[in-house]
């Protein structure tokens, strides 16, 4: 006999029997979502970075200082990528008597290659978007370089031995990177015209820049090749390079996601678990007969095999087919959020969730599989045995499945462990708690009577069982509570780490003596006077005493961060966005010391630990700092930061100029042209198009992770109806007998509403904890963001003590019903 | 006398132990005896004798403490667990007390399940001839819960016969049925163990189910006794 053959017998009459409802769902529900968040996060991820490209400009960016080598174009073309080239170098403005020093970028028409650029007729008015680059003989000006000449629309410019003509005042450029506060303001002007200037000489400090778009892959590979043939004085840039706080913001949504999509996977198998324990406990007879009548065990493991893969392809197809539908539904329904149309899914998702369907299930099956192998074929003739449990390392291909799509759809190894310690912990908590509750049980029942006394006493006959119950239920609330109040927590937490005030604009170059008129001049003008930071720039010289050698560094960014000055400030308290991850803020006492708080990620890339000694040279002059503390710094909160922190009473000699930070609504933008004409040396940075783009990632976000969550709350779903499932047959039975006996319908649902109110007991206090826990964890330790706790919590567990027991309720009510004869002619 | 050649079953010094929190049970204690090919016997004895132990150990489905069973000359403890499943599926055959019918299956396809097992070419016509046979060719591709409790042993009565076994072990085949329709099952039994010439074992409690067979054994204390 083919095993194939009795395989899709038993299935079809399972299937009539609507005896594979829970395992099919939990396959469907393992596929789909993996599949969904796969296909989802797989379109997400590419339309955000293609967000993260408006950034750039780009998808990718050679910068060289020199021209680029003919090759790098050509590979380019020749792989269908659209290119543009750019050319950045600092330069004097003349205007009239007025002078400034400008940041000239010089590009070609088709220039940016993502993102747009917006112009407007005078400095701060309304923009408007435009798809050219300033013709040749006419440059654009950014406000505050228009604002210093005093330069208008229509007048005339000096730019090295040309005059051009002012088109239009620069409002928003997509590719305005790097350090907003040491960047002269900007002029753009068209490619072609830069040799009739007779600024790019031998030894001038140009920029050459090749922006390129075009397919993912081909960028990656584009990116790739690039790296690898990287010559000295070249760098590559791409998204991910792109600024910390849009860095920052794709990092939490991939981590959101991921999280989604490993609690989601973990809880479909559970429930996969659970419900395979009921279908193979319906195959021990058919294994027992099957062997009986002369079956060799490979063909009963054949058949069970066979059985497995079957379900698993029905499931995984139907998960499939889900997974694309839900995050198709997703994709249109959030379409009109997105800048662009999202990218179409590749197939690549559909074939991941199917195989990590089937892993999770036959991972799930191997020990149940080695189960019905030994089955006795005396079971025939006496029905209590059951083959046994399998050797608990039967467990470890799960185990390993389990691990490996947590940490696969985490796609973050912190993010992973979490959710397995999560999983581990409350498996422990039920496992004691289980225990602990028996030992008061067993106390209890001797007062209990009756059916009561039943209820409680199953809770001890059957401790795995109870004990899985109480597990999958724990788990399933946990689910339900983390997604809806702690994910409301969260993502609010996320959203308010970037406030509607959220700072919009940075004044630099704010003098000492500036400080009081500067503060008066809001408070004339009714706005609240904004928070300064002192800053004096400094170059780091030395470490430990040893000259620093930029040279010394492999890393790009390195020998980048090395040669430039940096902005050094100082501050009695630690802001609200900082963390220290290392060493300890310093106290009062310690002001005035030499000590120095670094920024963890530059301390990183530059080598840099507690204790080290700094030099830094500021304007000549030497100073030494012991570095005490290194700080983690949220970015994405648009603050006034810095990499390089000193006590008070340190830095205070040397000459500081002062940053202040605002925000400044659109009604009132008049106020800055008003500022900058009354203290003429400072520079207005407008950061409103990045904040926009950050808060429109996050908007999105928030969108997407909820729905992915959705999955996940569907996995608690299926855990809860799956745990319930698990002794359906046999309580069905027991009711049955107890009927048989004499006990009325109350009798009887007391007893099992009182076995189930103990699980919903347990399982609720159980999953507060747990969702608590986790909460703060995630919050706190992964996200970077304030976790209170939520007061609902407890109560929204308590709800279990009703819930559960009603889900029991609704699952048993057929058999409180039917008389005992047909139920127990049933089994 | 039997001679060698005419032996289907012997049983040898047939000792069963079991662990229970009581200590070591005895539950059979040096059986011995032999059935002849084509014989019935029925194995009488009480309730917890011990009887459905024997059954299951003459069918190999269980491993005896001591002692030995053969089976048309194969001793049972020869063989692998693969090898006595083997061995009853070429011949043997089993009803049972609860019909042991798999519900997922419809009543051929019960019926098809040991003729497949064992590769029999024509398993279908074999199928459909022994559902005829016990009177249920209208009730092919009913699943067990669509069948009456008389059905549905009829349906495992089929099954049993279908392979032609040369042995037929019955385990108290009637215990689920009322008086009459349990009648009306053994008449059927017995009829087809005569036209096949199967050697019977029926396990009962119930004497007037005994009388029909040629030979009684009576199980008590774990010892074997003729009347």
């Amino acid at each position: 006999m083919k095993p194939l053959t009795f395989a899709l017998r038993q299935l079809r009459g399972a299937w009539r029997a609507n005896e594979l409802r829970v395992l099919l769902a939990a396959v469907v529900l393992t596929v789909a979502a993996t599949g969904a968040v796969g296909f989802f996060a797989d379109r997400i991820q590419f339309a955000l970075e293609r967000q993260g490209s408006l950034l750039l400009g780009a998808d990718l960016l050679v910068v060289s200082d020199r021209s680029l080598p003919d090759g790098w174009l050509q590979r380019a073309h020749s792989r269908g990528l659209v290119t543009v080239r750019t050319m950045e170098f600092p330069s004097m403005v003349l205007f009239g008597e007025a002078s400034g020093l400008a940041e000239i970028k010089a590009v070609a028409p088709g220039y940016p290659l993502r993102g747009t650029l917006m112009v407007s007729e005078t400095a701060y008015g309304a923009a408007r978007a435009v798809r050219h680059v300033p013709a040749s003989g006419e440059v654009w000006l950014e406000p505050r370089l228009a604002a210093a000449l005093g330069v208008a629309v229509g007048e005339h410019v000096g730019l090295g031995e040309r005059d051009f003509v002012v088109g239009a005042i620069l409002a928003q450029e997509p590719a305005r990177g790097g350090d907003l506060f040491s960047i002269a303001p900007r002029l753009l002007m068209a490619l072609e015209d830069v040799p009739s200037t007779g600024l790019v000489q031998y030894g001038s400090r140009i920029s050459h820049r090749l922006l390129l778009a075009g397919g993912k892959t081909t960028v990656r590979e584009y990116a790739d090749w690039a790296r690898a043939n990287l010559e000295r004085g070249m760098r590559v840039e791409d998204v991910h390079s792109a600024r910390p706080e849009v860095r920052q913001a794709l990092a939490k949504t991939r981590q959101f996601l991921g999280l989604a999509a490993a609690a989601s996977v973990m809880l479909a198998m559970v429930a996969l678990a659970l419900a395979m324990l009921r279908h193979v406990q319906r195959q021990l007879d058919a294994c027992a007969l099957m062997r009986c009548f002369g079956a060799r065990q490979g063909t009963v493991v054949g058949v069970f095999l066979w059985q497995t893969v079957l379900i698993g392809l029905i499931g995984a197809a139907a998960g499939c087919v889900l997974g694309y539908a839900a995050q198709e539904v997703l994709a249109r329904l959030l379409g009109h959020l997105f800048l662009e149309r999202l990218p179409a899914p590749t197939v690549l998702p559909a074939l991941s969730a199917l195989l990590a369907g089937m892993a999770a299930l036959l991972g799930v099956s191997l020990p149940h599989l080695l189960r019905l192998r030994g089955v006795p074929v005396l079971r025939i003739l006496r029905r209590d045995l059951d083959g046994g449990t399998a050797h608990w390392l039967a467990w470890l291909p799960a185990l390993a499945v389990l691990l490996a799509l947590v940490f696969w759809n985490a796609r973050d190894a912190g993010l992973g462990w979490v959710v397995l310690a999560g999983l581990a912990g409350l498996l422990l908590a039920a496992a004691l708690t289980a225990w602990l509750a028996a030992g008061l049980l067993r106390r209890t029942l001797g007062r209990a009577g009756g059916a009561w006394r039943l209820g409680l006493a199953n809770l001890l006959r059957r401790p795995g069982l109870t004990l899985a119950q109480v597990a999958g239920f724990g788990l399933g609330i946990m689910a339900m509570l983390l997604l809806t109040l702690v994910r409301a927590d969260l993502m609010a937490s996320w959203q308010s780490s970037l406030p509607p005030d959220a700072p919009n604009r940075f004044v630099i170059n704010i003098q000492p003596q500036q400080l009081g008129d500067f503060r008066a001049f809001f408070g004339e003008a009714g706005h609240p006077a904004p928070q300064t930071h002192p800053m004096v720039r400094g170059r780091l010289v030395a470490v430990n005493g040893e000259p620093l050698d930029p040279g010394h560094y492999a890393d790009d960014r390195a020998r980048r961060l090395a040669t430039r000055e940096f902005n050094l400030s100082w501050a009695a308290a630690l802001q609200a966005d900082n963390r220290i991850v290392a060493g300890r803020w310093w106290g009062a006492e310690e002001h005035g010391r030499p000590l120095l708080s670094l920024e963890e990620g530059i301390a990183q890339t530059l080598g840099l630990g507690l204790g080290d000694h700094l030099t830094y040279d500021i304007a000549g002059s030497r100073i030494e700092l012991e570095v005490r503390s290194l700080r983690r710094v949220e970015w994405d909160s648009m603050r006034a930061n810095f990499f390089a922190l000193a006590p008070p009473g340190v830095l205070e000699g040397h000459a500081a100029s002062h940053i202040a930070s605002l925000y400044l609504p659109a009604e009132r933008e008049g106020l800055l042209g008003r500022l900058v004409q009354r203290f003429p040396n400072v520079t207005v940075i407008d950061v409103a198009a990045i904040l926009e783009q950050l808060r429109g990632i996050m908007d999105r976000m928030t969108h997407a992770v909820q729905f992915v969550f959705g999955f996940s709350l569907l996995g608690g779903f299926v855990v809860l109806y799956a745990a319930l499932h698990a002794s359906l047959a046999e309580r069905r039975q027991e009711i049955a007998l107890l009927r048989v006996l004499g006990a009325d319908r109350r009798q009887v649902l007391a007893g099992v509403l009182a076995e189930f109110a103990w699980i919903g007991i347990i399982a609720g206090a159980l999953a507060t904890a747990g969702a608590s826990v986790l909460a703060w964890v995630i919050g706190t330790k992964l996200l970077g963001l304030p976790y209170a706790f939520n007061p609902l919590l407890p109560f929204a567990a308590a709800l279990a003590v009703v819930l559960v027991p009603w889900a029991a309720w609704l699952g048993l009510r057929g058999a409180l019903r039917q008389p005992p004869r047909q139920v127990l002619c049933s089994v | 006398m039997l001679t060698d050649a005419t032996v289907e079953i012997e049983v040898r010094d047939l000792t069963k132990h079991v662990n229970s929190s009581e200590g070591c049970l005895t539950i059979l204690d040096g059986l011995d005896c032999r059935i002849a090919a084509g014989e019935s016997v029925a194995i009488l004895g009480a309730s917890g004798s011990g009887k459905s132990t024997l059954l299951g150990l003459l069918a190999g489905l269980d491993i005896p403490s001591r002692g030995q069973v053969r089976v048309g000359g194969i001793d049972l403890a020869s063989l692998t667990e693969d090898g006595r499943a083997a061995l009853r599926g070429r011949r043997m055959g089993f009803v049972f007390q609860s019909f042991q019918l798999l519900p997922a299956l419809t009543a051929l396809e019960n019926v098809l399940l040991p003729l497949e097992l064992a590769g029999q070419r024509d398993a279908a016509a074999r199928a459909h001839a022994a559902l005829a046979r016990v009177g249920l060719a209208g009730r092919l591709s009913h699943y067990p819960r669509q069948l009456s409790g008389g059905e549905q042993q009829r349906v495992a009565i089929a099954r049993a016969f279908a392979p032609r076994p040369a042995i037929l072990f019955a385990d108290e085949p009637t215990g689920n049925l009322d008086v009459a329709t349990g009648g009306r099952i053994i008449d059927l039994l017995f009829d087809l163990n005569r036209e096949a010439g199967t050697t019977l074992v029926l396990v009962t409690h119930d004497a007037a189910l005994a009388r029909r067979c040629q030979r009684r054994l009576h199980l008590s204390g774990g010892r074997l006794g003729e009347p």
